[in-house]
């Protein structure tokens, strides 16, 4: 069954339109005077400012090797991160410890550990497995390259992102 | 065939190459890319966004420190331009290729042609700043200025695909309807005034007050405040006219995106599109001078003197008339760049017209206050002259 759809009776300033007009021109130049007020909230501009200091401190970046308070590498290339990696994306090439040198009864230390950026899904199972807590998820999120070689975190690069861990490894510490 | 070789005539040949050099190369299509600009600014700003703030000129190339936006933005223009020449200029098989290439120069040229008669300065050194002093101006200024519905119209047709061609159609009908209504609404001016030249109706205005502005010569009047009204009325529905010859919101319906993909320009790509986008400008630019010419004093500025350091404040005129020149066409491209922001402003505030709308509102009002408007100025002309 049809049926009339009511339209509404407009006024005399409604039939004209130009109030309504000159209403939304109003309402636009606001706007543009409080953008130009700087009174707007905007999107951040990226590269300029970042929103760094606002992460959250579980938060799971690119994954780095850590030194101790000695200058020894926590790794002890047991591989286990290797293994867990779910996208396989760590290569280690594990070497012996030279009986001269200061860490010798560490016994292994990795000769080569590569983590390829292009396969990591920053899950941070490698932190989580890691015996030594040698392995740590840092803040990094914007990790670029030309190439995929570039991509391929070596073993200096990972150093240089992780920096220094001080204090014992978990498993070390006094029982509770 | 004497004049042919006089200095006289190789003065006015010299002097029109060099005012069209300036007026076209040096002002008007540094404005229409800015223009551009500025409309993805404003957009922006009205929006709440931030829009185009970052092509300029890495100024680390040349030893800068790091990378900084230097010009923040403002070389967007000149990176569009680059990108226009450079990408593919695509012709579909299914075209009419002889229209199809002609169609966008067509909506370029009589836009750029209209600017001929616009006087867009009083005088430098003598010479007076319009290309083609001709006493039916404002008849030229409309001719020409309807030819450009050939363009879009072309360029729907043999488009030969149907989005183009709705929007061809869209066009020629709206740009009847409205060219009417344009005409009509202009007649009030050319009464008062009493001439179709523009540099005339400059000159009137510079006497008598501007049209929109009756005391800006300092003189009140009883006669003037009641031409006021008609005036009033006329540059309302004559503004509302050059919206719909420019084909800008919310009139765009020749090309209105959200219906017709992007109307009669839907198959053009790279330069021959971005003619069409530049004619679209060129003639809100071209609209713009001309309201400015009719309504709102030309080059005029109260108290400032002419290139010939006439007129004005008397101190003023102990300054040399050449910077008053100068002074005069700022004035003039000042006034056309405020009425290009209500352009941009006026666009991102209203919705288009719904088609019945766009064709009631040209023939049911705009065309019918613009004819009462002429007898209601010539009533008015009648009893107080």
């Amino acid at each position: 069954m049809a049926y009339v759809v009511p339209r509404p009776n407009l006024t005399w300033k409604e039939k004209i339109y130009l109030p309504s007009i000159v209403a939304g021109l109003a309402i636009t130049i606001k706007h543009l005077k409080r953008m130009l007020k700087g009174e707007t909230k905007v999107v951040m501009q990226y590269p300029e400012e970042k929103w760094d200091a606002h992460m959250p401190e579980h938060y799971r970046g690119a994954p780095t090797l850590v030194k101790d308070e000695h200058d020894r590498e926590r790794c002890v290339a047991c591989q286990l991160c290797e293994f867990i990696c779910p996208p396989r994306a760590i290569t280690i090439t594990p070497e012996e410890i030279p009986a001269e040198s200061k860490f010798a009864k560490v016994e292994k230390r990795p000769k080569e550990f590569e983590i390829d950026m292009i396969r990591c899904i920053y899950c941070g199972l490698c932190e989580e497995v890691c015996p030594e807590q040698a392995i740590f998820l840092r803040k990094d999120y914007a990790i670029t390259g030309t190439t995929r070689a570039e991509m391929k975190h070596d073993k200096a690069k990972l150093y240089e992102l992780g920096g220094v861990m001080k204090g014992l490894v978990h498993k070390w510490n006094p029982k509770k | 065939m004497d004049y042919l070789y006089s200095t006289d005539f190789l003065f006015l040949v010299g002097t029109s190459l060099a005012k069209t050099i300036f007026l076209i190369f040096l002002v008007v299509l540094p404005m229409v890319s800015y223009t551009v600009y500025a409309e993805r600014r404003v957009s922006a700003l009205i929006q709440d966004r931030v829009g185009p703030n970052r092509t300029g000129f890495p100024l680390s190339l040349i030893g800068g420190k790091d990378w900084s936006p230097f010009l923040g933005g403002l070389g967007q223009p000149i990176a569009d331009a680059v990108k226009f020449l450079l990408k593919e200029d695509f012709v579909p098989a299914h075209v009419n290729k002889f229209y199809f290439w002609i169609a966008p120069t067509l909506s370029m040229m009589p836009a750029i042609v209209t600017l001929a008669v616009i006087p867009f300065g009083s005088t430098i050194l003598g010479v007076p700043m319009v290309v083609a002093n001709i006493n039916v101006g404002v008849l030229f200024m409309f001719a020409i200025s309807s030819v450009s519905v050939y363009g879009i119209v072309l360029a729907g047709w043999s488009s030969n695909s149907k989005y183009p061609f709705l929007g061809g159609i869209r066009s020629t009908s709206q740009m009847i309807s409205y060219e009417l209504g344009m005409g009509l609404s202009a007649v009030p001016v050319l009464l008062i005034a009493g001439s179709t030249s523009l540099p005339q109706i400059v000159e009137y205005q510079i006497h008598n007050g501007w049209m929109m502005l009756p005391y800006s010569n300092g003189h009140l009047g009883w006669g003037k405040t009641l031409l006021w009204i008609p005036i009033i009325i006329s540059f309302v529905t004559f503004t509302i006219s050059m919206f719909a010859e420019t084909n800008r919101l919310p009139f765009d319906l020749p090309e209105s995106e959200t219906e017709l993909v992007a109307g009669y320009h839907t198959e053009y790509s790279s330069m021959k599109f971005a003619l069409f986008f530049l004619g679209e400008y060129t003639a809100m630019i071209a609209g713009s001078a001309l309201i400015v010419v009719l309504y709102l004093g030309g080059y005029h500025v109260p108290g400032i003197p002419n290139g010939d350091a006439q007129g004005g404040i008397p101190i003023l005129r102990h300054v040399p008339g050449l910077i008053w020149g100068i002074v005069n066409i700022t004035a003039f491209f000042a006034k056309v760049a405020a009425l290009l922001f209500v352009f941009i402003w006026v666009r991102w505030t209203l919705p288009r017209f719904r088609y019945d709308q766009l064709m009631k509102l040209g023939w049911l009002y705009i065309f019918e206050i613009a004819l009462v408007n002429i007898f209601l100025t010539a009533g008015i002309l009648a009893c107080t002259h």
